[in-house]
């Protein structure tokens, strides 16, 4: 039980997470991110409670609520914060929106110029 | 080990699992919704089959609630973190309208949706253009 479940928990989560960060480096748009923001919360909680549960360590659980409530806050204020960029200047945005599809190839329409 | 131990580890090893297969639909989906869907699957799934596996192990601890608190604050945030974030990529136009079979927010133009256009497979150019919700702001020419 304290060998080989925290190894092979451990490596999925470690591949995941560094998966989930590469989206978060390259995401095109600010969503991306913060969809990738809280994969990653999720991870980091899920890491805690393996570790919690494998070595029967109860120090880190309030850690684990801590960041299960900050994932929700983080997510709903940035998705709140581009919401009132899109209502103040409406056309900017829209701009910004084709910026972002203009910096990656594989979003933009097929036969659209 | 016991039947229990050997539960709580099938439940670790499967909530990670899913935290994988985040990672990857995060890496390989083409937009914000598609990636939703991929990074939602650890947020509910994933996270009660963790907190399940460390309740079976942890079984008897005075703290063990906390998990259990845990668990029901994902159930309730992770639906509306998710509709937030999904309804401003649809605003801003993330989402790729040529992925999508069914567009209920957008203009009521095609009555046969999932045909391809004779003349344009790729999507028609006139159904296909970006709509913005109902209630979207009217946008100012300046």
């Amino acid at each position: 039980m304290t060998t080989v479940v925290p190894l092979v928990c451990f490596a999925l989560l470690g591949v995941g997470a560094v998966l989930i960060l590469a989206r978060l480096a390259r995401g095109p748009s600010l969503l991306d991110r913060v969809v990738a923001t809280d994969a990653l919360l999720v991870t980091i909680a899920c890491g805690i409670a393996v570790y919690c549960a494998v070595y029967e360590d109860i120090s880190l659980e309030p850690v684990l609520l801590v960041v299960a409530l900050l994932a929700f806050v983080g997510s709903v204020s940035v998705a709140r914060y581009i919401g009132g960029m899109l209502v103040s200047t409406a056309d900017p945005a829209d701009r910004g929106a084709d910026a972002d599809l203009a910096g990656r190839p594989d979003a933009r329409r097929e036969g659209t110029p | 080990m016991s039947i229990a131990d050997v539960i709580a580890s099938v439940c670790l090893i499967a909530g990670c699992f899913l935290c994988l297969t985040a990672g990857l639909g995060l890496i390989r989906f083409p937009d914000v919704l598609n990636r939703m869907h991929a990074a939602t699957k650890p947020q509910v799934l994933g996270v009660l089959l963790v907190m399940t596996g460390a309740v079976i192990r942890l079984a008897g601890q005075p703290i063990v609630w906390m998990l259990v608190l845990v668990g029901v604050f994902q159930l309730l945030t992770a639906p509306v973190s998710a509709h937030m974030v999904s309804r401003i990529a649809y605003r801003r136009r993330h989402v790729r309208r040529d992925l999508l079979l069914v567009d209920e927010l957008g203009k009521p133009a095609d009555p046969l949706p999932s045909r391809p256009h004779p003349e344009h497979p790729e999507g028609d150019p006139d159904v296909d253009e970006p709509a913005d919700g109902p209630d979207a702001t009217p946008r100012t020419t300046s």
